[in-house]
């Protein structure tokens, strides 16, 4: 199914501190304090501080093992902790999940990786007609308490098979959570946090942010993880909270609906357009936090909610619907929704394709001039 | 301008025969009993090929056990095993009458399969685990699962123990060994071979058994699920229930007609079987064969049991429509429990005063349970609790369940 696709390829020209990612090792040695990490490295910090734990989690999918993985997530983790606690799979994404559910209900806690989550189609019987449904249907006599990985998202030229934002295929279905952090910080603990948890996860990691924060000005010069403050990452074990959305910029005016890469997009933006923006990086699409959306939205009077895959039926539509449901008297402009065009992927069309901060600053001059178009 | 002179034609296989027509089993290739060689059980899969494409027979027509395949299984557990099928059988026909009377949605029968999950049933440990299809009803019947709670869940009733969430016949039953049935077909294959690979990781000494039906070979999973227990050597027993019709689509639609189901393997390096499944001491041999690989870490053996669903698929299907009337009658390989009784009568150990006996005690022992059920409820007289809706679809319910549920006023 799968064509490795590196990272160097990806990143040709685009990211600076993809140098320093292919040049040093992702996993960090051990030890005890802070220190910068990119999202890479606090993945794989994640993975080894939860391997050493606790013996029945191990890791596994296609080029994961020895290698390390195309993006080096789970690099030395098979050096660390063995060929049987991180090795590589069959290019095979329903074996990959169908195996890992098989070992949750042994008592295991299997964490996978499908290479691009563009590949996870294969998967997707396993994850929602098994997986997800596991407990209800068993009566509780089984759970399966899997992770599953894969990176996400556009900005790296990877054309349609490796640039698709799967998530709301997930939201829909009862039983599993959606994970998506966007820094390195974050990563960490919310894929400890996933680790532990008793229910399926999935968990996308938003490949554009791996090395370093994505504003989408692409034309503009990116810096690295290790000048933001989200990259100060514990060498040792913590726990970011499963449905717990941040408030990652306050402001007044209007409230911005995010997660993964296009957090730092709305930020931009919020800069871009001079608009005193909310922006809210939602970490968990499924369990929800919507006490804080709500709040935010009662406060500012206006919402606008940007994401990477296309609008319709996108998780921007469930996200508008409940505001709309909890929010309209406190609402003084249609809900905006800045989303990937209702198109394939275009791989030569990437940065008309991916919303980037001009698209999304004239949306919030749209609201905040009381018409969204 | 292409070279071909003629035009192509698309084959579309058919069965040997559709209702109105004779039933012809002219085309099977049977060994006779004892005809197959049976290999030393560390032999590499290469070395036993044959075995893909022969029939693991025991039981002769007569009725006697012969061959390096004969289990010399003693007397009691023969017998038991015996009990246990008739036990099923009995079991299947009161809840498919149930379902005409109106007392559940659905049933589905195993008529003509039972040797193959009482006898696998009775050989792993509860401690294994069965990873089954809607087919396998026998191996609860022959681990002595309460039969009243089976059908508490086929009358989806208060006692029903899947708390009126799935399917009549979907059970889980995870201290008997039995995991819990989806009707998505085949996705248990690699869940099984995961579960088999957790037990080795652990350094454990359990086993995944697991089953699938013909026409269900043709799904991804089968094929995952035999690369996986081939790469990483998983101890599992993979079972192919050949019986025949997948509803309406006869084994060749899955491409049984091209080669036989067991030589599938063949392409993973892993070792096959073909065994007559209605011929419990074959499957019983056969069974302690794969399971003796699995234990002493040699991996996974794949078995085709060739039998025939007498039976329609379920109590939604009317077989008439698409086969020969009297097809299972004529079936070659006889029935499952004639042939052990034949057997064990032969040997002195069975008469006909016993089988009576049996049969009377099965359909009572059936219809104290019935009572025990209906006496709490059928289909649309008593349910769980619809609060059980909303529970355990996660481990901690989130405000939009909170929220659902006060909805419904609980």
């Amino acid at each position: 199914m799968s064509e490795a696709y590196s990272p160097a390829d990806q990143h040709d020209g685009i990211d600076p501190d993809m140098a320093d990612a292919t040049e040093t090792p992702a996993s960090i040695s051990e030890g005890t304090g802070v220190v910068p990490m990119n999202m890479i490295q606090a993945l794989n910090s994640a993975l080894a501080v939860k391997m050493t734990e606790d013996p029945n989690v191990l890791s596994f999918g296609e080029d994961t093992g020895f290698f390390g993985g195309v993006f080096r997530v789970t690099d030395q983790l098979q050096q660390k902790h063995g060929l049987t606690r991180s090795f590589d799979a069959p290019i095979n994404e329903s074996g990959i999940v169908g195996a890992a559910i098989g070992m949750a209900a042994y008592g295991l806690r299997p964490v996978v990786e499908i290479q691009f989550a563009d590949y996870i189609y294969p998967a997707y019987d396993q994850i929602v007609s098994e997986a997800a449904k596991m407990r209800y249907r068993s009566g509780g006599q089984f759970s399966t308490p899997i992770v599953v990985r894969s990176p996400y998202g556009g900005g790296i030229f990877g054309g349609q098979t490796h640039s698709q934002s799967p998530e709301s295929l997930f939201t829909h279905i009862a039983g599993l959570k959606v994970v998506v952090p966007s820094n390195p910080y974050d990563a960490k603990g919310l894929l400890t946090a996933a680790i532990e948890d008793d229910d399926p996860v999935i968990f996308f990691e938003p490949k554009r942010l791996y090395n370093g924060p994505f504003d989408g000005w692409h034309q503009k010069p990116i810096s690295p993880w290790k000048s933001q403050p989200e990259a100060q990452v514990p060498t040792e074990k913590y726990v970011v909270p499963i449905g717990e959305a941040k408030i990652v910029r306050e402001g007044s005016d209007v409230t911005i609906l995010a997660w993964g890469t296009m957090v730092w997009v709305s930020l931009a933006a919020a800069e871009h357009a001079g608009v005193d923006a909310e922006v809210i990086d939602l970490r968990t699409l499924v369990p929800l936090d919507i006490a804080t959306i709500e709040a935010s939205v009662k406060k500012t009077g206006r919402c606008v909610i940007v994401h990477e895959a296309p609008k319709t039926s996108g998780y921007g539509a469930e996200l508008s619907a409940l505001v709309q449901e909890r929010c309209f008297y406190h609402l003084e402009a249609p809900i905006g929704r800045v989303c990937g065009w209702d198109t394939p992927y275009p791989h030569a069309f990437e940065w008309e394709y991916f919303p980037g901060p001009e698209r999304v600053a004239t949306a919030l001059k749209a609201v905040m001039t009381g018409g969204a178009r | 301008m292409t070279r071909n002179t003629q035009p192509l034609s698309l084959r579309v296989p058919e069965p040997s025969g559709r209702p109105g027509d004779a039933p012809d089993f002219s085309g099977l290739k049977l060994d006779v009993a004892g005809a197959v060689d049976r290999p030393p059980v560390d032999s590499r899969p290469v070395q036993m090929t044959d075995l893909a494409f022969r029939l693991v027979r025991v039981l002769d027509d007569e009725g006697n056990a012969v061959g390096p395949w004969n289990p010399r299984l003693d007397p009691d557990t023969a017998r038991r095993g015996l009990k246990a099928m008739i036990l099923t059988r009995a079991f299947d026909d009161r809840m498919h009458r149930a379902h005409r009377q109106g007392k559940t949605s659905f049933y589905m029968k195993c008529t003509g399969e039972e040797a193959i999950a009482v006898a696998q049933g009775m050989i792993l440990s509860r401690e294994d685990m069965g990873f089954p299809t809607y087919r396998q009803q026998g191996l609860l019947i022959s681990r002595g699962y309460p039969l009243a709670t089976m059908m508490n869940q086929i009358y989806s009733n208060a006692a029903d123990p899947i708390k009126g969430r799935q399917l009549p016949i979907m059970y889980s039953a995870r201290d008997f060994g039995f995991f819990t049935i989806s009707g998505n077909l085949g996705t248990q294959l690699p869940q099984a071979v995961g579960w088999a690979m957790a037990s080795a990781y652990k350094g454990d000494d359990k086993i995944a058994i697991t089953w699938i039906g013909d026409g269900s070979t043709a799904e991804s999973d089968f094929h995952s699920a035999l690369t996986f227990a081939s790469v990483y050597r998983a101890p599992v027993i993979i079972n192919v229930v050949n019986n025949q019709w997948a509803i309406s689509s006869f084994q060749g639609i899955a491409g049984g007609n091209e080669t036989t189901f067991a030589s599938k393997a063949i392409g993973y390096g892993l070792p096959s079987l073909r065994v007559d499944g209605n011929d419990f001491l074959a499957v019983w041999a056969a069974t302690q064969w794969a399971e003796e690989r699995a234990r002493t870490n040699q991996g996974a053996t794949l078995i085709e049991m060739f039998t025939y669903r007498g039976a329609p698929h379920s109590t939604s299907d009317d077989p008439s429509k698409y086969r020969p009337a009297d097809e299972h009658d004529q079936w070659p390989l006889g029935d499952p429990i004639q042939r052990l009784r034949q057997h064990l009568t032969l040997i002195g150990e069975w008469d006909d005063e016993q089988h009576e006996a049996a049969l009377k005690e099965a359909v009572e022992q059936v219809r104290a349970a019935g009572k025990e059920s209906e006496a709490i409820g059928t289909l649309g007289q008593s349910r769980p609790s619809v609060k059980e809706m909303f529970e355990e679809v996660y481990a901690t319910e989130d405000w939009r369940i909170t929220e659902q549920r006060g909805e419904v006023g609980i």
